[in-house]
């Protein structure tokens, strides 16, 4: 498509920087969760994580030393040392008393905290207090100070929510979940596709607008039927309602209707001619399929395969109707919604846990994205 | 947890296996009721007509079984269910459906999903067209492709996250960690609590939608795109059309069977949206939607049954539409086969 007009060098360079509009829009939200996920958790709520790479500022508490190592000197009692303990390199830019005014004076002045008591903090967490009178209490003096602390990176957050969140075994109910549930329909599919674009029978057409109206059926319209259906028949057997059978073959039901139709396309645009040769080499339909039409339809499985993996693997609805939501069954997507619940202003642990939820499907479609593509163009009516 | 892998590996083996051997000994079976090899003549031939007969519900039987259970069968019956009250008992008639439309709630919802329906498949197909045609012009077109169309992997609820970061508050004159607010904050304005300004947050779910579906948009166009043939351009151009001419008045109108099926696929999930809402607001501050209601009222106070399969009969009375449609485009495309 060389279209020879708008050629010139402004509209060309307005192409670009329009597309890198878009590249950035589109890319920036994920970026933002992935680079979140990396920081220290004090650091995500000090400063936005487009500021990571600079040194975030963020208040914090401490407490003098006590009365007791306050030393006389010169008619004065004096409480000296240095505020970070721990020896960690932080730059104070201000502190206060009090938590109303955390950053009331600048570093390296003297505060005057009334009864001639005066606070000295420095930037390098150095202080020196100094009173007329010997100070008492085994609690020290409170002081806030607002210091910048150097970016830091770190695993911590990952090693948090796999292990101690639940994340982890998400992940194993997740990958439980989804491969049965995406194996399952293939073969199902296949067999019924390849009956619906080459053998002839009473009733075929009729099938085959069953299963292109079927695609569009909302699955709000299944739910309650099945949950009731699941309902009798665990009562029934005296089993638990919510197992992961039920979901793969709820899967595989929802599946099916997209994967009859986009094999079925595939399946009736084979030549002809290979078909029939073999049949007058005396090869069964069983024979044909098997030998013949399934090892080319190789590319089309592959599509397949990919919607429905990421379809199972993103799914929410699905998972909150049949699955439960104790520790050994709940999916990464339910997780990750129950913790938005319970975990609501904890970015770190938010952030980590969407991106663990969404690592497999990048993974998966950079690497199949041919395969992806292919699926997408040959049965946009379900799309996604 | 290692029963669970093992559970799970074992129903891949049995439920392959089981469908292999399912099709090997039906068709085995066909072959040994109707011999059509070693018989005479006239019985042979007979005998190949029967199995012509069987042999195609064989194939299809197990896939359609499947789909009378959960999809067939669940739709007559909620149909049934929408006229019984919430147990599913007692006939009720239409008063689910009357208690929907004055159900404050319920049209709160309605309005919202026709918002939805009004902005969401237009702004897909909008800017994924416009994306289509501006990164066929240059060489790094495919990369931009790639990570517009990368969010389309992403689950709805991770999706959620992703953009709660982005509308995330904090009281004013703070240091804002969403980077909406930041920027707001940055050239003087107020920052907002996007997600709870009534009406104006339904704006800020559906930009969540349109970020994942631009991809899917763009890319089914960006193909049909390629397909439009070159001697139309090249004419246009000879013609002196400008570039949005050539757009407006020769690339889309070639194009717009393929916009439609864009447009009607988004409509679709557009009416089946339910994860975004669930995660960002619950439906809280008017952004309830008909998908997520249904979903609530099938667990509120117990599950109304009743209730919840009238919202569903609604969501899908929308659908029929392009239903039908997608069946009678098919028949025109394979009438002959």
């Amino acid at each position: 498509m060389a279209v020879a007009t708008g050629n010139s060098f402004a509209s060309r360079f307005g192409v670009h920087i329009a597309v890198l509009v878009f590249v950035a829009i589109w890319t920036i939200p994920t970026l933002g969760i992935l680079v979140s996920s990396l920081r220290d958790k004090n650091q995500i709520i000090a400063s936005g994580w487009w500021n990571s790479f600079a040194s975030s500022t963020q208040t914090e508490a401490g407490r003098l030393p006590p009365a007791s190592t306050q030393v006389e000197k010169d008619g004065k009692f004096v409480l000296e040392g240095n505020i970070f303990g721990d020896g960690a390199k932080r730059d104070i830019s201000a502190f206060g008393v009090k938590s109303a005014a955390p950053t009331q004076y600048p570093a390296g002045t003297s505060a005057d905290l009334g009864d001639g008591v005066a606070l000295q903090l420095n930037a390098d967490g150095s202080f020196v207090m100094q009173s007329p009178k010997a100070f008492e209490g085994d609690r020290g003096q409170r002081v806030y100070y607002a210091s910048s602390a150097p970016p830091k990176f770190t695993t911590d957050n990952y090693r948090t929510v796999l292990f101690s969140e639940g994340i982890g075994r998400s992940f194993m109910n997740s990958l439980t979940v989804t491969i049965p549930a995406t194996v399952i329909p293939i073969l199902i599919a296949a067999f019924a596709a390849y009956a619906l674009a080459w053998m002839r029978f009473p009733g075929r057409a009729l099938l085959i607008a069953v299963i292109i109206g079927l695609l569009v059926v909302p699955l709000q319209m299944s739910l309650i039927p099945l949950l009731k259906l699941y309902n009798g028949v665990g009562a029934f057997f005296g089993m638990p309602s919510k197992t992961y059978l039920g979901i793969w073959l709820a899967h595989t039901g929802f599946g099916l209707p997209f994967a009859i139709y986009l094999l079925r396309s595939y399946i009736a645009g084979l030549p002809r001619e290979i078909m029939e040769s073999a049949r007058i080499d005396g090869a069964s339909d069983f024979e044909i399929f098997v030998k013949i039409v399934l090892p080319l339809s190789f590319p089309v499985l592959a599509s397949f395969a990919i919607f429905q993996f990421l379809w199972v693997w993103n799914d929410l609805l699905v998972a909150m109707v049949f699955l439960g939501t104790e520790a050994d069954q709940i999916v990464l997507t339910a997780k990750l919604n129950a913790l938005l619940g319970s975990r609501g202003g904890d970015w770190e642990i938010l952030t980590t846990s969407a991106f663990v939820t969404i690592i497999v499907p990048l993974i998966v479609f950079f690497s199949l994205q041919r395969y992806f593509v292919r699926g997408l163009l040959a049965g946009s009516v379900k799309g996604g | 947890m290692a029963a669970q892998i093992f559970s799970a590996i074992f129903v891949i083996i049995v439920g392959v296996g089981g469908c292999v051997a399912y099709f090997w000994g039906a068709n085995k079976l066909v072959d040994l009721i109707f011999p059509s090899r070693g018989v005479a003549g006239a019985a042979a031939i007979d005998n190949l007509r029967r199995q012509g007969l069987v042999r195609p519900w064989l194939f299809v039987g197990p896939a359609m079984i499947i789909l009378t259970i959960y999809l067939i069968y669940p739709v007559v019956e909620t149909l049934r269910l929408s006229f019984l009250d919430r147990s599913g008992i007692n006939f009720v008639g239409l008063a689910n459906y009357e208690w929907a439309f004055g159900d404050r709630e319920f049209r709160n919802s309605i309005l919202n999903n026709i918002i939805w329906l009004a902005v969401v498949p237009a702004a897909c197909t909008f800017l994924g067209l416009i994306i289509a045609v501006l990164t066929d012009k240059i060489w790094w077109g495919t990369i931009a492709k790639s990570l517009i169309f990368l969010p389309l992997a992403i689950s709805f609820v991770g999706a959620s996250v992703i953009w709660k970061f982005i509308y995330e508050y904090r009281g004013e004159g703070q240091t804002q960690i969403g980077i909406l607010n930041a920027i707001i904050q940055h050239f003087g304005g107020q920052p907002q609590v996007w997600i709870s300004l009534p009406f104006w947050n339904n704006f800020f779910l559906m930009i969540i939608l349109i970020w994942i579906q631009t991809g899917f948009a763009m890319v089914i166009l960006s193909s049909a795109l390629r397909g439009i043939p070159e001697e139309t351009l090249e004419a246009a151009v000879i013609d002196g059309a400008n570039p949005f001419q050539i757009f407006w008045k020769i690339m889309v109108p070639q194009i717009w069977g393929t916009i439609a099926v864009v447009w009607t696929t988004i409509t679709i999930l557009v009416l089946k949206v339910f994860d975004i809402v669930l995660t960002m607001t619950n439906g809280q501050w008017n952004s309830q939607v008909l998908a997520n209601l249904m979903f609530d009222w099938m667990f509120r106070g117990g599950g109304d049954f009743g209730r919840g399969a009238t919202i569903a009969i609604i969501i899908m009375i929308a659908v029929i539409p392009i239903m039908v449609w997608n069946i009678r485009q098919a028949n025109k495309e394979t009438g002959g086969h």
